[in-house]
């Protein structure tokens, strides 16, 4: 009944799709991350009019469903004369919304560093930006690296909607290998399967990258 | 006749070799405490006699049953050994009163009532009979840990393990968690404590049993043992505590 | 072609929310019994079961939920089992949403004392009592906020249910737009019933967690 051969000649189609979805995970990954740290920054230290407009844009993102930002941003964008393909929509639409989630779990690690080490930072004649930079930052994200983690996961498993603008990705392409083999279910279980290691080998590459960024830990 | 018996108890955590050959009789009525350094493997110890930790050689019984630390056995040993934590583990949601009820309730299938009276009894007993409704929260250490007390004797126990439940108080709440211990000993109650108060363990215990290593090192009448402490590590441990 | 006033659109939507609420609270009571069910195996402490329940958790958080949908649509009804969209997405929505409470809930349970075990324990009480009167109490107070905070979650997993068909408030989005041509306004319009729906979700979750906190 089952017949996961038949995928085979669709080989390709599959490779295409994932190295897309990687390609946009990547790159969002960062962008996001990088919005977030910046509102987070703003949130946490910014005046209160500039609070209120990153609070406005967490909590407008945070409660409204991906798909309807991206139709919004494809959609609805163009009418009013901003043209966006459907890569431009997709990177867009995926950095305000990790640049949202991002902001608040950083502004939670930023919040939890000790008035004290801002203290010791002033009377050691460091600035602000430098304060921020060099002491606060890097505990900060310590905190909340786990959470920074699973939200960038959950990200890039939401880029599966992607494929409703007719990106070319993972997704797409397991929509576009079901309608040619009738084999849905196959191509469906093989793709999410496939979501699946991306979001093992995210948590990996994090880690990673956490050993080697946090690695003050180890140093005794 | 032997309330509670070990006899060449070994414990390991994975391979470390916590308790190394325990011989230990406590009869009925003793008040036994355990001292000796952090780490020597005390509390281990009670966590075996009361079956929450499993042992891998020889044998312990209370009233003349074996301990396992099989979860029925637990229960039914929960019937003759009270317990008492150094960070009294009252339950946070219930009030004083009911947190002394349920055992009885639930697992004694006393009545309500009889629950009740029971409880108030207790906490009249331990100089708490006005705090029947109030919350853990609302009380001091000292008050705390003598709800515990109340609620491990609402279910009769034979015997009365107690693992440092003074080492959490302000000095000046110690005081009134003893006396209620000195009134227990006094009623005949068996207790085995594991303790830092030596003034308590020499005027109102009848042994005292001094762990070093995994090991009984030494133990006997608590007054000669603590005067005059034969080997050399009683008489450093004696040394720092004092 | 007919003519759609402003009013004209957000009727049809409003219209095309009930579905959508309809379809999250079946989705939050499926979701939540099955994780209670999927909680108590893991505290039973019995290996196998829990290792079940961790490959369970992996699985649904670590899928898109897009694809268990398609899984729950395309794929049931190709192997043989009819499945409408609606049954689909509240089957979806269903492990989604148990996946991520299991582990929410764990968190509550495990920030819970040990001793609080234990005393139960050598009180006498069997596993069930002290899951009943000790331990499912307390954690319950700890994971309500959360709780109420993953729920605006599954409001927005079913803007999903659009995607294999089912006409909810994003689909009916979609349909208005493919209708009036006004996709700015409409996607405009359906962004602001969702974030009606989601956003006291959001303050009462705040409000509970602060309540909480004060409370300790
Ligand atoms: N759950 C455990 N796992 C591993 N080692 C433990 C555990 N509990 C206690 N130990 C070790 O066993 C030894 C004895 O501990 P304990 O009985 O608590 O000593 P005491 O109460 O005399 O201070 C200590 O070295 C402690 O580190
Ligand atoms: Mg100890």
């Amino acid at each position: 009944m089952l017949n996961f051969s038949d995928l085979l000649p669709y080989t390709d189609v599959f490779l295409g799709g994932l190295l897309t979805t990687i390609e946009l995970t990547v790159l969002t990954t960062f962008l996001g991350v990088m919005v977030g740290t910046l509102c987070a920054s703003i949130r946490q230290y910014g005046n209160k009019a500039s609070r209120r407009v990153v609070t406005a844009y967490v909590e407008l993102i945070r409660n409204t469903p991906f798909i309807v930002q991206l139709f919004f941003i494809f959609f609805g964008l163009p009418s009013i004369g901003f043209l966006l393909t459907p890569w431009q929509a997709s990177i867009i639409a995926l950095t305000i919304n990790l640049g949202a989630y991002s902001t608040e779990i950083i502004r939670a690690g930023l919040s939890n560093i000790p008035k004290g080490q801002w203290e010791a930072a002033k009377v050691l004649g460091m600035n602000f930006r430098q304060t921020l930079m060099r002491v606060v930052f890097t505990p900060a994200f310590e905190k909340i690296y786990p959470a920074l983690t699973s939200q960038c996961i959950i990200v890039m498993l939401g880029s599966a909607v992607l494929s409703q603008i007719s990106v070319q990705d993972l997704t797409y392409a397991a929509n576009l290998v079901q309608s040619r083999n009738f084999r849905a279910f196959e191509s469906y279980v093989v793709t999410a399967l496939m979501y699946l290691g991306l979001a093992m080998l995210m948590r990996y590459v994090f880690s990673l990258i956490g050993k080697r960024v946090f690695a003050y830990r180890e140093v005794r | 006749m032997s309330l509670v018996k070990l006899d060449q108890v070994h414990k390991y955590y994975g391979d470390f070799h916590v308790l190394k050959g325990i011989d230990l009789n406590i009869k009925a009525g003793e008040v036994v405490s355990i001292i000796g350094r952090s780490g020597s493997g005390k509390s281990t110890l009670l966590r075996c006699i009361n079956g929450l930790e499993e042992y891998q050689q020889g044998g312990i019984s209370v009233d003349d049953k074996e301990v396992t630390s099989e979860d029925i056995q637990v229960r039914r040993l929960a019937l003759s050994v009270g317990m008492i934590f150094q960070n009294f583990n009252l339950f946070p949601h219930l009030t004083v009163g009911e947190n002394i009820m349920l055992a009885p309730t639930i697992v004694l299938k006393k009545s309500k009532s009889d629950a009740g009276t029971i409880a108030k009894a207790m906490l009249e007993k331990v100089g708490l009979g006005d705090k029947f409704d109030s919350y853990p929260e609302k009380l001091s250490g000292g008050q705390q840990q003598r709800v515990a007390i109340a609620r491990a004797l609402a279910m009769n126990p034979k015997v009365l393990l107690c693992d440092e439940i003074t080492s959490a108080l302000d000095p000046e709440l110690v005081g009134d968690v003893l006396k209620v211990l000195e009134q227990l000993a006094a009623e005949g109650m068996t207790l085995v404590l594991v303790t830092h108060e030596m003034n308590f363990a020499r005027d109102v215990g009848n042994r005292v049993v001094f762990m070093h290593q995994g090991k009984v090192w030494e133990q006997g009448d608590s007054k000669t043992l603590l005067s005059e402490p034969k080997t050399e590590e009683l008489k450093q441990f004696i040394g720092a505590v004092l | 072609m007919i003519d759609f006033s402003n009013w004209d659109i957000v009727r049809n939507l409003l219209f095309a929310t009930q579905w959508t609420v309809l379809l999250s609270l079946a989705a939050f009571v499926c979701g939540s019994s099955v994780a209670l069910c999927l909680s108590a195996i893991r505290l039973t402490r019995n290996p196998v079961m829990v290792r079940f329940v961790k490959v369970y958790i992996e699985l649904f958080q670590g899928t898109p939920l897009l694809m268990q949908m398609f899984l729950c649509f395309f794929g049931l009804s190709m192997m043989g089992y009819e499945i409408s969209a609606w049954g689909a997405a509240i089957l979806s929505l269903t492990l989604f949403t148990s996946a991520f409470l299991v582990e929410i809930w764990r968190g509550c349970i495990d920030t819970l004392p040990k001793g609080q075990w234990e005393a139960s324990r050598v009180l006498g009480m069997n596993f069930l009592q002290t899951l009943r009167f000790i331990i499912l109490p307390q954690a319950m107070r700890v994971a309500f906020a959360p709780t109420v905070g993953f729920s605006v979650q599954v409001v927005k997993g079913t803007a999903l249910a659009s995607v294999i068909g089912f006409v909810e408030l994003t689909k009916a989005g979609t349909m208005l737009n493919n209708a009036t041509f006004e996709p700015f306004k409409v996607f405009i319009f359906v962004a602001l019933i969702y974030f009606a729906l989601c956003y006291p979700l959001s303050l009462f979750s705040q409000f509970l967690e602060k309540k909480y906190h004060v409370a300790r």
